[in-house]
Order: structure tokens, then C-alpha cells, then sequence
């Protein structure tokens, strides 16, 4: 009797993994930037970078577009789009810019805008990367611009290019 | 044309599967005492099928033949011939025919080194091999084909991810492949066992040599794949627990558990059911590991393709092989009571096998709980370093301790001998801790107990050696791998509290100095090679005390094809310490980015790592001359 609980017990601990197994496996596209676009985020909670408040979808929706921007004063490719970031944030008037510092040192941080220029016109910290996981993040720099209503337009991984650059100049200016 | 050979050559395996499943078949309901000669010819045929089908894909990779996807997708007729080559495993579906010739030529080598053995067992263990090859040659020729045509046919490749285009990496998969499908053939035979009834010491001395070349190869190859870390990925560690990394130490974990208790099965006749369930364990956590990399359903930094169609054919398969040996397992299983004797040797060797099992499970958690979160709670996590580090670490310390302490017992026997010695050892290793302490400088207890317990094992293993080589007994091999293992962990821990690392920002011309040591950036160059351009850079490493006058010359390389920039890290090695320079450029500035190092015993690290395979190695060669 004890033995057939064992056996079942093992059974079923292999189905229940083997099923976790087959859904993650249609989960996985997540990862996937494509499908990404079109998708609408649907709750945003990232940690002020200095203020003590917490900046959430409402904040996101008074914007035409945003630009989120994931970044660290360790990462050299941010050092790379930092150029394009900070024209963006200058001539875009319909565009804001919403920096997540990625798992830095706030006192690194400072020191990398205060050296090369501020473009963010919202900051937030993501210390130990953990709400940049649910924005599908796995390297940085990325960015997603997103629309009013907080549909993503595009994702960019890797440092935003003087082509990404026109792209973005270009959706923004249509409205 | 290639691919048309190529496409043959495989749909002519499925046939030469099939036929060898039902000839073996054939052969069981018989009554001849021996296999027919039918079956060995056909073995012999399907082996040489697909090495020549191999090497097909091998010259389409060499001539640059375009027709063929898998060489567009992978390859550039600029690339060097090294990398033309290794690009054939670089690749998803080329990686999937290595696969599959390994699977047949172990298939093929098992059945004609087993000679005494009993025809049945031989006879399933080919049957369920065939059964493992057809499986993959199914998948291999309608989802993963490497022979399928591109038209029009391209003028040129899209060319290899530059960062896999190195000589490490060029052999990293052939020798990991050896050890994680090697796996496969004692999959087989435990099947076979199980089903045939053939246990107990005969069956343990059928498989060991398998196990051994398996262990050896999966060793060098999970070191071919640090050394490439540790030089390409250019942050300057060497194990990242990566889910790849992770992917390749499970069925280590579970091959060296395999190695141990079979010397019990061998000389006791002991846990024949353990040894079975190790046997299983193994080749199907290198399933479930090719499932978690192929799949997409982690992501890594090394992983192939996000195709969920290859995942879901991989997990099919996974799950037919799991229930297959479960059940029949359950049916087979008889429980055995052993009354083992507390200080036996048998006792520390299944010390030993928990030791492995739980390293084992913490790895697979830690690898596959992210997949959990994020199926059942919507949430998505990373595991890192942290968690590894603090789960294993500390019971490496007490495994190290009985790793010294085991050998020194004695089979059945309720004894130890020489306990008086080992606490001489105790006492030397912890004076020579405090020494290194006093001299160079503290580091953390657990760093201290890491340092003590390797010492520790290094000495109970160098007295065995001298004791092994004075009497020339068998214990060699065994004491060369648990001393370098010794001697891994202590490099280790040495490497990871006396490395030194700086960032900062230099331009030409410009020095910098911290510590004792000064860095000069000399120089800056253009320079173009056959598949890249690169800007080089020229450092000269100097120390205070000593004229060190080291010159470094880490690169940016420009990649064509694809175009990608990557960071080559520049590294001077000795037998004492690596210096390593990355550096990266800043953009409208003429300053750059540079990461110094030192890391101490690098290169005894690999050689540690080198050596325990050795080990295997020997007692492969010790083994095969006594039997065949």
C-alpha cells in the first residue's frame, strides 16, 4: 500500500513537471520581441529614482509616447545610444523619456548622467532587475516605445541606432 | 547535390534501424546461442552510413555550398577552414547529426566489446539503442533537417556568430556530446538489464567502461566550454551558471554518483536498483538539458533557436523515455534490505552518491525554477550566482572532508585505519591556511574552511599516491582524480580571493596607477584581418616592486558577417597568475573603457580539471587491457 502511494506520488510528480514543461514551452515567446509589438503592458510599478514614490501606468498614460530605457553606468553600449537618447529628449516634444537604471549604484548613476547629459525626463531604479523581467528584459541596453495607450510600438535591444533613431523620430511626428 | 546525399544517407539509417530493431527481434524468439552475423553488418553499415553522411554536411560546410540552409545560415566563404569545420556542431541541426552518430557508434562498440556477455542482454540493449537512434533521425529528418535547400541558392553565407569562432569552442561540443550521449548506451543496457533480469556484478563490469569514457569526456568538455567562457565572453569568470553551463553538470553529477556506486555493485554485488536509477538519471537529464537549451524555454546566452515545435518533439520524446523506464522499473523493483556497516567503504562511496544527488537537485532547481514561476504564478525570476553559491558551497567544505576520509576504509569492514594521520593532516592544513593568511592576506571563514578542507584532501590524497605508486597497486587513477579535485577547489578559492579587478577610463598616452601596479596605454591600431577589422590597443603593465614590463593588447573586432562588434579580451598567462585587459570604446570621446585583472592560478584550474579526467582516462586504459 505505502509502496503504491510512493510509486503514485512519483508519477505524478513527473507529470506535473513534464506539464509545467509543455505550457512554458508555449510561454516562451515572451521572449520573443516580435510579438511583443501590438501587446498592451498592462501594470507598471518601478521605484522612483530619487523621489520616494512609485511610478505606475497613470503616469505613463498623460505622455503621447514613451520611451522606456533600460540602462547602467557599467553597461558601454548605453554610453553608445546616450548621444541619440539625449537629441531624442531635445528636439521630441510628443515624446517622453523614461530611464530604468538596471541593477547600478545610485552614486555611479548620478555621476554617468552628470557627466554625459540627462535625457530622462522620468528616472526609475531597478536595483536588482527584478521588475525589468516583466518588461522581457534580458540584456541591456533595451528600450520600448509605447503610445498613449500603452500599446508597445517597438522594442530595441541593444543600443538605439541612428536608424532607430529616424524610426522613432518619425512615429512620434506623425500625430 | 551534397544535400541529396546527404538526405539519402539518413533515410537510408531509418531503414538499417528498423531492420537491425527486427532482426533483433528475430534473433530473441530463435534459439542460437550467438548474434547473427546479419545484425553485426548492419551495425557496421548504419555506423559508417552516418559518418559518411557527416562528412557530407562536413565538405558542403568546407565548400561553402550555400544550397543548403544550415551552411547559409552558418558560414561565410571568407571564414578560415578551423571554423568552416566547426561550424558543422555550431549550429542547431548539425549539433543534432553529432548527436546521432555518437548514439550509433557507442550502439555499435557496445555490442562488439561485450562479448561474454549474454546474447539477450546484448540483444535489448541494441534494440533500445535503435530505438533512441530512430527517434532522433525522425526528428533530425522532419524538423531539424541540415540537408534542406535554399533557392534561390544565395551568393553568400550570412557567416558564423563571431563569438563562436574559437579553437575552445571548436571542440567544446564533440567532446561534451562524447560524454552526454555517450550516456545513452548505459541507458540501454539498464533497460535491457531490467528487462533481461541480468544483474549484479557481471552486468556493473559491462557498463563501467562506458561510464568512464563518458565521465572523461564530459569533464573535458565542460572545461573546453569554461576556457571559452572565460576568454570570449570577456568579464573574466569562468563559470557563470548559466543554464547551459547548468545543462552540462547535471549528468556529471549524475555520471560521477554512477561511477562510484558501480564499484560497489562490481565488488559487492550491492544497489543493483540505485545503480539502474543512476544509469536512467543520467541519459535523461542530458535529454531534458538538450530540451531546456533547444527549446527557448530558458533564455541563455548561448541558446541555438527559439523554435517551440522542436521543443514540444524533444519533450514527446523525453516523456515516452521517462514513463518507458519508470514503469518498467517499478515492475522490476524489489526491495533488498543491506545491513552496511557503518565505516565501510561501501557506506562512504554512498556518501558519496548523496553528495552528487544533492548538487544535482539544487542545480535543477535552481535552473528549472524560473520556468515554475513562471508557468504557475505569472511572475518571472532569475536565478544567479548568489543562490548557487550559497546553497553549494558550504557543503563542499564537509564533502571534501569525506572525500579524504573515505578511501582510507575498508570494504565490509567496520574499521578505519590511520585516523591518527589524518588528524595530522587537519592540523598541517589549517598552519598552512593561517599561513597564507599571515603572509598575503585574511579572507572570509567559509573562504578559510573552503582552503582547509582542499589542503586537506590534497595531502590524505598525495600520501595515498606515494603509497600507490611505491606498491604500484590499482589506486592510481582514483587518487590522481581526487587529488586534482583537491587541488581545483583550493585553486579556486585562491583565485577568487586574491583576483584583483580595476575599471577605468584611459586614452592614449595616458598612465594609471592603484595598488602596486601602473597601466600605460601606449598605443592604438587599425589593423584588417581575413574575416575582421580590429582596433587594438597597447598596454604595458608595470609593479612597483618587481620589473613586470607586460604588454597587453586587447581588441575591438568589427565582424563583417554577421556584422556584430565584439570585445576580445587580451590575457598573458603564466603558471602564477593571468593578467587580463578588456576594453570597450566610449563614443564621442577618445577615452576608453578599460577592465583590468589579475587572476591568480588560472591556468592550474584547468589543469586540476585536465587532470581529473585523466583519471578516468587511466582507469579506462587499465580496465581495457584487463578485458579485452
Amino acid at each position: 500500500m505505502q509502496k503504491n502511494i510512493i510509486k503514485l506520488f512519483i508519477i505524478s510528480l513527473i507529470i506535473f513537471v513534464i506539464g509545467v514543461f509543455f505550457i512554458g514551452l508555449n510561454k516562451s515567446s515572451i521572449y520573443d520581441t516580435k510579438d511583443l509589438v501590438g501587446q498592451k503592458i498592462s501594470k507598471i510599478q518601478l521605484d522612483h529614482f530619487s523621489d520616494n514614490r512609485i511610478i505606475t501606468e497613470e503616469d505613463l498614460k498623460k505622455n503621447d509616447f514613451t520611451l522606456i530605457n533600460f540602462w547602467a553606468s557599467w553597461c558601454a553600449p548605453c554610453r553608445d545610444e546616450h548621444a541619440m537618447l539625449l537629441k531624442l529628449n531635445n528636439d521630441e516634444k510628443n515624446l517622453k523619456i523614461l530611464g530604468v537604471n538596471f541593477k547600478d549604484k545610485k552614486d555611479n548613476a548620478l555621476k554617468f548622467l552628470k557627466d554625459l547629459g540627462d535625457p530622462y525626463d522620468d528616472l526609475a531604479r531597478d536595483e536588482f532587475g527584478k521588475h525589468s523581467i516583466n518588461f522581457g528584459i534580458y540584456g541591456i541596453p533595451e528600450s520600448i516605445l509605447i503610445d498613449k495607450d500603452l500599446v508597445i510600438i517597438k522594442k530595441f535591444i541593444g543600443p538605439i541606432s541612428k536608424n532607430d533613431y529616424s524610426f522613432i523620430k518619425q512615429i512620434v511626428r506623425k500625430q | 547535390m551534397l544535400s541529396n546525399i546527404g538526405n539519402t544517407l539518413l533515410s537510408l539509417n531509418i531503414l538499417i534501424g528498423i531492420s537491425i530493431i527486427y532482426f533483433s527481434f528475430q534473433n530473441l524468439s530463435s534459439s542460437k546461442v550467438l548474434i547473427g552475423r546479419k545484425i553485426y553488418h548492419l551495425c557496421l553499415f548504419q555506423s559508417t552510413f552516418i559518418i559518411i553522411c557527416f562528412l557530407t554536411l562536413v565538405s558542403a560546410f568546407i565548400v561553402s555550398d550555400f544550397s543548403i540552409i544550415t551552411v547559409y545560415q552558418n558560414s561565410h566563404s571568407l571564414k578560415p577552414l578551423l571554423y568552416k569545420i566547426s561550424g558543422t556542431w555550431g549550429n542547431h541541426e548539425g549539433s543534432l547529426l553529432l548527436w546521432v552518430i555518437i548514439l550509433t557508434i557507442f550502439s555499435f562498440f557496445f555490442l562488439l566489446y561485450n562479448k561474454n556477455h549474454p546474447k539477450n542482454y546484448k540483444i535489448y540493449s541494441l534494440i533500445i539503442q535503435n530505438i533512441l537512434i530512430l527517434g532522433f533521425l525522425f526528428f533530425l529528418l522532419f524538423s531539424s533537417n541540415p540537408f534542406s535547400m535554399v533557392s534561390p541558392i544565395p551568393k553568400e553565407g550570412l557567416g558564423l556568430n563571431p563569438i563562436l569562432q574559437d579553437p575552445a569552442l571548436a571542440i567544446h561540443p564533440p567532446l561534451l556530446y562524447v560524454g552526454f550521449v555517450g550516456s545513452s548506451i548505459y541507458f540501454s543496457a539498464a533497460i535491457a538489464s531490467l528487462i533481461t533480469n541480468y544483474s549484479g556484478k557481471l552486468f556493473a563490469q559491462s557498463i563501467k567502461n562506458w561510464v568512464l569514457i563518458s565521465w572523461s569526456f564530459q569533464t573535458l568538455g565542460i572545461l573546453a566550454g569554461s576556457i571559452w567562457a572565460y576568454y570570449e565572453l570577456g568579464w573574466g569568470g569562468f563559470w557563470f551558471w548559466d543554464p547551459v553551463e547548468n545543462a552540462s553538470l547535471l549528468p556529471w553529477f549524475a555520471m560521477t554518483a554512477l561511477l562510484h556506486s558501480l564499484i560497489v555493485l562490481e565488488k559487492r554485488s550491492l544497489l543493483y536498483f540505485w545503480v539502474i536509477i543512476l544509469c536512467l538519471l543520467t541519459f535523461i537529464l542530458s535529454v531534458t538539458g538538450t530540451f531546456l537549451v533547444r527549446s527557448g524555454i530558458l533564455n541563455s546566452v548561448h541558446t541555438f533557436a527559439n523554435d517551440p515545435s522542436r521543443g514540444l518533439y524533444i519533450l514527446i520524446f523525453l516523456s515516452l523515455m521517462i514513463f518507458a523506464s519508470v514503469l518498467l522499473f517499478f515492475n522490476k523493483f524489489k526491495s533488498s534490505n543491506y545491513n552496511l556497516n557503518s565505516n565501510s567503504k561501501e557506506t562512504f562511496i554512498l556518501i558519496n552518491n548523496w553528495f552528487m544527488i544533492f548538487y544535482l537537485l539544487t542545480v535543477l532547481l535552481g535552473t528549472v525554477y524560473p520556468i515554475f514561476t513562471e508557468v504557475l504564478t505569472e511572475h518571472k525570476v532569475s536565478v544567479g550566482p548568489p543562490f548557487y553559491n550559497t546553497v553549494i558551497i558550504p557543503i563542499v567544505v564537509i564533502f571534501l572532508f569525506f572525500m579524504s576520509v573515505g578511501p582510507r576504509t575498508q570494504w565490509i569492514k567496520n574499521k578505519f585505519y590511520n585516523l591518527n594521520l589524518l588528524f595530522k593532516i587537519l592540523i598541517v592544513s589549517i598552519f598552512i591556511n593561517f599561513s597564507i593568511i599571515y603572509i598575503f592576506k585574511s579572507y572570509s571563514l567559509m573562504s578559510n574552511f573552503i582552503i582547509i578542507s582542499a589542503l586537506f584532501l590534497i595531502f590524505a590524497s598525495l600520501i595515498d599516491l606515494y603509497k600507490s605508486l611505491k606498491k604500484q597497486n590499482i589506486e592510481f587513477p582514483r587518487v590522481i582524480s581526487h587529488l586534482a579535485f583537491g587541488f581545483l577547489i583550493l585553486f579556486i578559492g585562491l583565485n577568487y580571493n586574491f583576483s584583483i579587478e580595476k575599471d577605468f577610463n584611459l586614452k592614449v598616452g595616458e598612465k594609471k596607477n592603484f595598488e602596486n601596479y601602473s597601466i600605460e596605454f601606449q598605443n592604438l591600431k587599425l589593423e584588417d584581418f581575413q574575416n575582421y577589422k580590429a582596433v587594438i590597443g597597447e598596454f604595458k603593465i608595470n609593479k612597483s616592486d618587481e620589473n613586470l614590463n607586460q604588454f597587453l593588447f586587447p581588441e575591438i573586432r568589427i565582424y563583417e558577417k554577421p556584422s556584430t562588434i565584439t570585445y576580445e579580451a587580451s590575457i598573458r598567462s603564466n603558471l602564477l597568475k593571468d593578467y587580463y585587459i578588456t576594453m570597450s570604446n566610449i563614443d564621442r570621446s577618445e577615452y576608453y573603457n578599460i577592465k583590468f585583472q589579475k587572476k591568480p592560478f588560472m591556468m592550474w584550474i584547468w589543469i586540476s580539471v585536465i587532470f581529473i579526467s585523466l583519471g578516468g582516462f587511466l582507469r579506462f586504459f587499465k580496465n581495457a587491457k584487463k578485458y579485452y
